[in-house]
């Protein structure tokens, strides 16, 4: 009968419309508030409406998540070199770039004028990154990694969005807690929690010791 | 026609083409000897005699590929490299001509495969190359005061810092500066030489206006029946930046001109300054909904020069069954939206767009646990994968009113392939298409003649719904297609209709191969996803030609590639299917209601950040 494919989609419509409230009775109207209601209406067995209402409740996001990267430093209570930045500067981020927005100078010693493995700066130009994670996947000191917080708008682009050394710069606790799974994969890689140089040493003195 | 020719013992059916056209015109056509190059090198004065002799004597009725490759430094000329295909399937004929760089004249092709007209265009724009005989010759990309040809080697852009990637201003001593501080905004343009900014009144308008023989002052009011309508390009239908100028005659469309380049970003440019490994982020950006995809087409054909050298090692076969789970799931989200957006433009607003969208956010959050990102997936790397599936998709909370969910992932996929997406199909199923208002706006509608189709180029759900059986999964077969059971969707009448059909069912077989590749990836748990050694950011890639290609949701995507045996390609040509689906978009409108365009627009399916590049 001619009209009837239309009244068919319309139940699908009007399925769609009662599910939601379904739902809402499901979880006596309480379905945006304690936190275990979030799964059931994120995940496979969603019905009804499917929205995550930001900035009053966000997605948290998975582990692998890229955003501008940061750099990886030594925890602040570290008892030996705290703050110490695990960047050894030997460039491989910078030139694996695909937008080339890492620029870094080279540490040297004031004295001898040789290398030291420390960036003396390291800018990221953030307009620029397109968070494609090269440069974490690609370090060999895992001292680059991708950040989780995306939230960084801001009024002034010409001055705000070249990010120093200072502003990259976050513990390696923060790491551990935004991706345990992978902190733990990359410090099994490595032979220990450590900075791969401070392993290297630890190993060459307990040879020496022997 | 193939059986005319006398058939060689033990010769791919390429070489055998490739022999007779040898004999049929011995002293036009010589083969292409260079290291890693394959094809025939073609006389330009006999070009349209053998492209002729190659479509209606050999079967190569299908031009895949029309692109200029700039030889400064090695020989210093332009060559115009041809990829033909034959329907049937089986592998390329590659038709070679060369020319001047000064004098850059060839003669067009679009008369024996008219699907080589926009491509030709684009060549002249980018690469200025003329091309006699060509029935429209102008620029397609950028506009008419552009200066220079910028896919030449000797063009620099504005922001030109070096030839090649790596920089060397960023390591070891980068003091960070803006490029646009020494180089500020208005200062870094230039203009032809006899071109006057002043009055200037769009050209390309003004092209269009005369091109469609109005005969009417288009500046007065328009006391004529007939008119030109410009959709766009802000449009909400034209799903971008994207226009149409049309000439209707009441409301019937009898001339239609796509104009576009809104977005363009030199992107193969960029890719030719960038290293090999640095493209692949860039490929995502092209077709944004598909970005898998892209990093799968432009990854087999790096793969395949690679393997002209010596220590090639293949992807594995977990790497293989993991790229064909991404780019099956990859072709449902294209195919939920496409016709999410094709219900838009036939005005139902946005009710089954977030209908299609729901499935399309639980993939999302599938490619977003495993990639690192929702949309911009950069994926796939030479020789396998970037990353294994991790064992749990789950957040971390971080920022504030972060919420935290936790799911298995295998668990997850398999309710995913097996429970909600069928279920999502089957929805979208009794919505919409037995829908009296579907069926009245689409049926017969935008119409493409299955001639018209082939030699348009047109490819993917545009070629099928037209009666071609071609799809290049099967047609020349790349990763683990062959072991996989589906079918290859076709239908007849080439409506938008059928294109509406061909994308549903399409997505009934990839739910069929995403279920052949779940025993796969259990089986293959564990195994290594990338082979050889990791932690190579620039692998050495010989040097030689290579032309990669896969079914892409939305048709034959290809890369061709030209390598120097250097660390960044010396040509990264992009054959972009929505480019070329719209070749056809002027066969499709005329005759119909400018009401109509939309939706035949809409059932192209187009992403412009394809079209532009």
């Amino acid at each position: 009968m001619y009209g009837l494919g239309i009244w068919r989609g319309l139940r699908v419509t009007l399925k769609h419309f009662v599910n939601t409230y379904i739902e809402d009775v499901k979880w006596g109207f309480r379905r945006h508030i304690p936190a275990e209601a979030f799964p059931a209406r994120q995940g496979l067995d969603a019905r009804g409406v499917f929205t995550v209402e930001y900035p009053d409740e966000k997605l948290a996001v998975p582990e692998r998540f890229r955003f501008i990267p940061f750099l990886v430093v030594e925890n602040y209570d570290h008892p030996e070199r705290p703050g110490h930045d695990w960047c050894t500067s030997c460039g491989i981020c910078a030139k694996v770039c695909p937008p080339q927005c890492i620029w870094i100078v080279r540490g040297e010693d004031p004295e001898t004028g040789r290398p030291v493995p420390e960036p003396e700066e390291f800018y990221i130009d953030i307009d620029i990154c397109m968070n494609c994670g090269l440069c974490a996947e690609f370090c060999p000191f895992d001292a680059i990694k991708m950040d989780h917080d995306y939230e960084l708008a801001s009024y002034d682009r010409t001055t705000a969005h070249i990010f120093d050394k200072a502003r990259l710069s976050k513990e390696f606790r923060y790491w551990q807690a935004i991706a345990p799974t992978r902190a733990a994969e990359e410090a099994e890689a490595r032979g220990g929690w450590e900075h791969k140089d401070v392993l290297k040493a630890k190993a060459k003195a307990a040879k020496a010791s022997e | 026609m193939t059986d005319q020719v006398p058939a060689a013992e033990n010769l791919s059916p390429t070489d055998e083409a490739l022999s007779v056209l040898q004999n049929q015109f011995p002293n036009a056509v010589r083969r292409d000897d260079r290291d890693g190059y394959s094809g025939i090198v073609v006389d330009p004065a006999r070009l349209v005699e053998v492209a002729t002799y190659a479509r209606d004597s050999l079967g190569y009725d299908y031009l895949s590929s029309a692109t200029a490759v700039d030889y400064l430094g090695k020989g210093d000329h332009l060559e115009m490299v041809y990829h033909a295909y034959r329907t049937t399937g089986g592998a390329a004929l590659v038709i070679k001509a060369q020319t001047d760089r000064e004098a850059a004249t060839l003669p067009s092709l679009t008369p024996v495969w008219p699907g080589a007209n926009f491509q030709e265009r684009e060549a002249y724009d980018l690469m200025g190359i003329r091309f006699e005989g060509h029935p429209n010759l102008k620029r397609i990309l950028l506009w008419e005061g552009f200066h220079g040809h910028p896919l030449r080697k000797d063009w620099k852009e504005p922001y030109y810092e070096q030839e090649q990637k790596p920089f060397d201003s960023r390591w070891p001593n980068g003091r960070v500066v803006r490029s646009e501080e020494h180089n500020p905004y208005g200062k870094n343009v230039q203009y032809p030489d006899d071109f006057d900014l002043d009055g200037y009144t769009s050209p390309a308008e003004a092209a269009v206006y005369e091109e469609m023989n109005l005969g009417v002052d288009i500046r007065s009011d328009l006391a004529t029946e007939r008119m030109v309508v410009s959709l766009g390009p802000q449009h909400p239908s034209t799903h971008g930046v994207f226009r149409m100028v049309a000439q209707i005659n009441g409301e019937t469309i009898q001339q239609l001109e796509p104009v576009m380049g809104y977005l363009h970003r030199n992107h193969e440019q960029i890719g030719e300054r960038n290293t090999f490994l640095q493209n692949m982020p860039f490929t995502d950006r092209l077709d944004y909904f598909c970005s898998l995809s892209n990093n799968l087409g432009y990854a087999i054909a790096v793969e395949q020069l690679m393997s002209l050298g010596a220590r090639y090692q293949p992807p594995t076969y977990r790497a293989e069954v993991l790229r064909v789970l991404m780019a099956e799931l990859t072709r449902i989200v294209n195919h939920m939206v496409a016709i999410g957006f094709l219900l838009n433009d036939l005005g139902a607003f946005f009710t089954p767009m977030m209908y299609a969208m729901i499935e399309r956010e639980l993939i999302l959050d599938f490619f977003e646990a495993v990639t690192g990102s929702r949309m911009m997936c950069n994926y796939m790397r030479f020789g396998g994968t970037a990353m294994d599936l991790p064992e749990r998709i789950r957040g971390e909370a971080n920022l504030v009113n972060d919420r935290v969910r936790d799911f298995n992932t295998m668990e997850f996929l398999r309710e995913l392939i097996l429970e909600r997406l069928p279920r999502a199909v089957d929805q979208i199923n009794e919505y919409l298409t037995t829908s009296e208002i579907v069926t009245n706006r689409c049926i017969g509608v935008g119409v493409l003649p299955r001639a018209d189709a082939i030699a348009l180029s047109t490819a993917g759900p545009v070629l099928r719904a037209s009666g071609v059986a071609y799809d290049v999964r099967r047609a020349e077969p790349y990763s683990i297609y062959p072991e996989l059971e589906f079918d290859v969707v076709v239908r007849d009448h080439g409506d938008i209709y059928d294109r509406y059909l061909v994308r549903i069912e399409e997505m009934i077989e990839s739910l069929k191969i995403l279920r052949q590749i779940l025993p796969k990836l259990e089986e293959t748990q564990g195994q290594p996803f990338f082979a050889g050694r990791g932690g190579i950011y620039s692998p050495r890639v010989p040097a030689g030609e290579s032309y990669g290609r896969v079914e892409n949701p939305k048709g034959e995507l290809g890369f061709y590639i030209v390598s120097d045996g250097g660390q960044n390609p010396w040509r990264y040509h992009v054959r972009a299917p929505s480019f070329i689906n719209l070749t056809a978009l002027e066969r499709m409108s005329k005759g119909y209601k400018i009401a109509d365009a939309v939706g035949i627009l809409g059932s192209i399916d187009i992403v412009l950040g394809e079209v532009d590049r």
